[in-house]
């Protein structure tokens, strides 16, 4: 039998990931991967111990916790970075905290730019990390499709889309001068379902919220919001048992669940395959303003 | 614990396609401003599917709309706010979408000239090229010079989609006559696939069905061209090389070179030569997380291991040792310069091969690209968006194979110094040569001194033309004889000839026009001589 000499689709992608990955560990002297604890964050650790295996996970994970997370996120986190063996780093700006932020007094697209915005850049700057990895796709948003894989930040932590390095080929050119950095995106190229069929094959353990199970749940408008702690309950609202999911994570009161019968991987692959609106739709942050992604993006947002 | 002892093993069938898939096909557009760059990719996207409702509610909802009918689809692509207001495209956006058949990454590009960095970014990967040109506008410059850089980036197959074929009665006069206009470009682009289609990307002619107001069409649409496209040469049958990005060594028994295959194949046991040392080894594991294999190729991100202790860093070339790639500290490149700064001889740059970064001085510009009229210029600077061959010098050897040669081991990028931007994209030609040698001239040193290969032109059916044509290639300062013998040629001459004689002439001018005689002379002598180097040898 003869040797067919072409990639499957998703170790094309998966080879490519780990060649940014490489890149990044080699160009920079102090890089960073941001850990939100979604699936893509999963997927990016998996794909980083994959690039430096039989050495050790290269990375430190940071993670901006607005401490309006789901609980069962920050179970997963610690149990997922204990067994893998890396480094945890958590940052949180307290002082926003303090002073009081959060959703529902200052609005989501405030409380956001407070407390994940804002509260990035400090991070990042804090650390002082000269690139930071993320797992941002093209195909999640307009703004998105548009960002290099390796994205220049000035020392503000910007982004200036109008003026991005032209990136060739698959030579990323990381040179920064103090203060400076990059924020890197090894999933660039992958969809929503890449994601979810690489979970599948290679069986990468995810937070249980994105698996469909009766969950009490606020309805309001379009979204379902899961009866956590945080949530507070707007007059005439009851809570409901529904059989939901969360197709994206973020803080509790920005990001909803769908109705969803897929307890599986396998499921959720189908259930996207005949899904007609996206991922992030559930997301209140993303569609406060035409083009609030990009203004985001630009002061800092992953 | 040492990771030497008993590693676990894979087949490669863990990462090789099933049989019936098709590889994915990467698609870049180009093309002048406002010729419907935009509405074309956001129509193959709506019609085939691959828009998601949510999305679709968000152009529906966008304060603008440029289209003169239904929707505005540009802004499927045109997600930045300053496009929306300015209503161009500024840089390049990836869509992902799949037919039934195969996958496609679209990087849908900017046709304005102050964006042509962000054109040629997307046409670095790119396998395929939509050069969109607008019916009521002729064969423009902006397009000759989109259509040139991803030929010269190495994009094979390019289709010229007439578009707003709506706005001109879907005219098949106009359509001939852009067709026509696009000869004498396509006249110098050797090795093109061409397609050419009438469309309409506001309403969708010919995208993704045939249309019935071009009866007198009989191609495919779009669609189907895409879809039954070759990706371009297949990089596993070329020589191995494999670029290392860093080395990994968690322990004294363990030194892997990690790094992702550039191109060919590659298998345990075989013997490999490490550049720019040139010391021999064999590959005595390839190791990646789901196990050893014993057999691997591009672009596959593996770890080697090699059977002797060797001194490899990040940056060197791990090659095959039947053939190895080319080192040289003088080589002479096409660049394609990006940056408001002008690029100027005797400057100094930093020079990227992917991981292996190089300082680097431009010791002359040999010329530069005029791409309105398709002729090369004396120059000794290249400013913003201008091509041009240069030579350079670097501290340390580049690891190369000509660009035409290997896409993957041919390109560099230019980064300045300070500012740590990207200035430029090289593509690699050849070695330079030292002409200062003694003893014949071989024949590459002629043409390098010459500039232009030898060519015999028989005008023997056009002899009035000749007085035009000699003035016409002296004014080139191309080296050219009237004399009636052909085999002059040989000493890289341009001859003209007017009897009959024995022999293939590589011209023969006939009764047509001048132009086309002197693009067709130009093509067998001036691009010759930049890039099949060698390919002429025998005359
Ligand atoms: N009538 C007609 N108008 C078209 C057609 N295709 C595009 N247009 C219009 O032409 C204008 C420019 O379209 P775009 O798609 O933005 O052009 P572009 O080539 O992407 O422009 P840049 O990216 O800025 O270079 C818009 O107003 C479109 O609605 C067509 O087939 N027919
Ligand atoms: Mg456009």
């Amino acid at each position: 039998m003869s040797q067919s000499f072409v990639l499957s689709h998703l170790r094309a992608l998966e080879a490519e990931s780990i060649h940014i990955l490489r890149e990044t560990a080699s160009q920079f002297c102090n890089p960073v991967l941001l850990y939100s604890i979604g699936k893509d964050s999963s997927v990016l650790v998996h794909l980083a111990r994959k690039a430096f295996y039989p050495g050790k996970f290269p990375f430190p994970l940071l993670h901006i916790d607005t401490t309006y997370e789901y609980p069962e996120m920050i179970e997963f986190r610690d149990r997922f970075t204990n067994e893998i063996g890396a480094e945890l780093r958590v940052y949180t700006n307290q002082d926003a905290i303090n002073a009081g932020a959060n959703p529902y007094n200052l609005g989501t697209a405030k409380c956001c730019h407070l407390l994940r915005t804002s509260a990035l850049v400090a991070g990042l700057r804090e650390g002082n990390y000269d690139a930071a990895i993320g797992g941002g796709r093209r195909d999640e948003e307009k703004s998105r499709a548009k960002e290099r894989v390796f994205s220049f930040r000035d020392r503000a932590g910007r982004w200036e889309p109008r003026n991005q390095r032209p990136e060739l080929w698959n030579f990323y050119n990381g040179a920064v001068n103090p203060g400076e950095s990059i924020r890197v995106f090894p999933l660039s190229n992958w969809t929503e379902i890449d994601v979810w069929r690489y979970i599948e094959l290679e069986n990468i353990p995810v937070v249980p919220l994105y698996f469909a199970k009766p969950r009490e749940v606020i309805v309001r408008g379009q979204t379902l919001i899961p009866l956590q702690s945080n949530v507070k309950l707007l007059s005439g609202e009851q809570p409901e048992m529904i059989c939901c999911r969360m197709r994206t994570l973020g803080c509790t009161p920005c990001s909803g669940a769908i109705r969803s019968e897929a307890g599986t991987t396998r499921s959720i692959i189908e259930e996207i395959i005949s899904f007609r609106r996206s991922e992030r739709e559930n997301r209140l942050i993303d569609h406060d303003q035409e083009g609030s992604m990009e203004l985001k993006k630009r002061e800092g947002y992953f | 614990m040492s990771i030497a002892a008993q590693p676990k093993t894979v087949t490669l069938d863990h990462f090789t396609a099933s049989g019936d898939e098709l590889p994915l096909l990467r698609i870049s557009t180009a093309g002048s401003v406002d010729d419907g760059k935009s509405t074309l990719i956001g129509r193959l996207l709506f019609d085939t599917k691959a828009i998601l409702e949510d999305h679709l509610d968000d152009v529906k909802n966008s304060k603008v709309n440029r289209a003169s009918r239904g929707i505005d689809l540009s802004l499927l692509t045109d997600g930045l706010r300053a496009e929306r207001e300015q209503g161009i495209t500024i840089d390049v956006a990836y869509r992902y979408f799949s037919t039934a058949r195969r996958k496609f990454i679209v990087a849908d590009t900017p046709g304005h000239e102050q964006y042509t960095r962000n054109m040629a970014t997307g046409a670095s990967t790119s396998d395929l090229a939509v050069i969109l040109i607008d019916a009521r506008k002729r064969f423009l410059e902006q397009s000759k010079r989109h259509a040139f850089i991803s030929w010269l980036l190495g994009v094979r197959t390019l289709v010229f989609a007439i578009n707003k074929m709506d706005l001109v009665d879907f005219s098949r006069q106009i359509f001939a006559q852009i067709r026509e206009q696009s000869n004498t470009l396509l006249s110098l682009l050797d090795g093109v696939q061409v397609h050419f289609i009438p469309v309409s990307a506001l309403d969708g002619d010919n995208i993704v069905t045939k249309s019935s107001r071009t009866p007198w069409y009989d191609g495919p649409p779009l669609l189907e061209i895409l879809e039954a496209a070759q990706p371009g040469v297949d990089v596993t049958a070329l020589p191995l090389r494999f670029p290392v990005q860093t080395v990994i060594r968690p322990d004294s028994d363990f030194r892997g070179f990690a790094g992702q295959i550039a191109s060919g194949r590659l298998r345990v046991g075989e013997e490999v030569t490490a550049l720019p040392g040139g010391q021999k080894s064999r590959v005595a594991r390839i190791v990646t997380f789901d196990g050893d294999l014993d057999e691997a190729f591009a672009p596959m991100s593996v770890n080697l291991v090699l059977a002797d202790e060797r001194d490899i860093a990040r940056g060197d070339m791990i090659v095959t040792a039947s053939k190895e790639a080319s080192q040289a500290q003088t080589v002479e490149a096409t660049v394609v310069w990006m940056n408001e700064e002008p690029l100027v001889a005797g400057r100094s740059y930093l020079i990227h091969q992917g991981p292996r970064v190089v300082s680097a001085r431009v010791s002359r510009i040999l010329h530069r690209w005029d791409v309105e009229k398709l002729e090369t210029r004396d120059t000794s600077s290249l400013s913003l968006n201008e091509i041009g061959v240069l030579e350079i010098e670097a501290s340390e050897p580049l690891l190369f194979d000509p660009y035409r040669e290997n896409r993957a081991t041919g390109g560099f990028i230019v980064v300045h110094r300070i500012s740590n931007l990207t200035l430029g994209a090289g593509l690699i030609e050849r070695k330079s040569l030292n002409v200062s040698g003694r003893g014949p001239l071989l024949p590459e040193e002629r043409l390098q001194l010459r500039g232009h290969s030898g060519a015999w032109v028989d005008l023997s059916q056009a002899h009035e033309l000749i007085d035009a044509v000699e003035r016409a290639l002296l004014t080139e300062h191309l080296h050219v004889v009237r004399t009636e013998q052909p085999e002059l040629r040989r000493f890289g001459l341009i001859v003209l000839t007017l009897g009959y004689h024995q022999g293939t002439p590589d011209v023969v001018v006939d009764r047509s026009d001048l132009h086309s005689a002197i693009v067709a002379i130009r093509a067998s002598t001036i691009l010759g001589a930049l890039h099949v180097f060698g390919e002429r040898e025998g005359i």
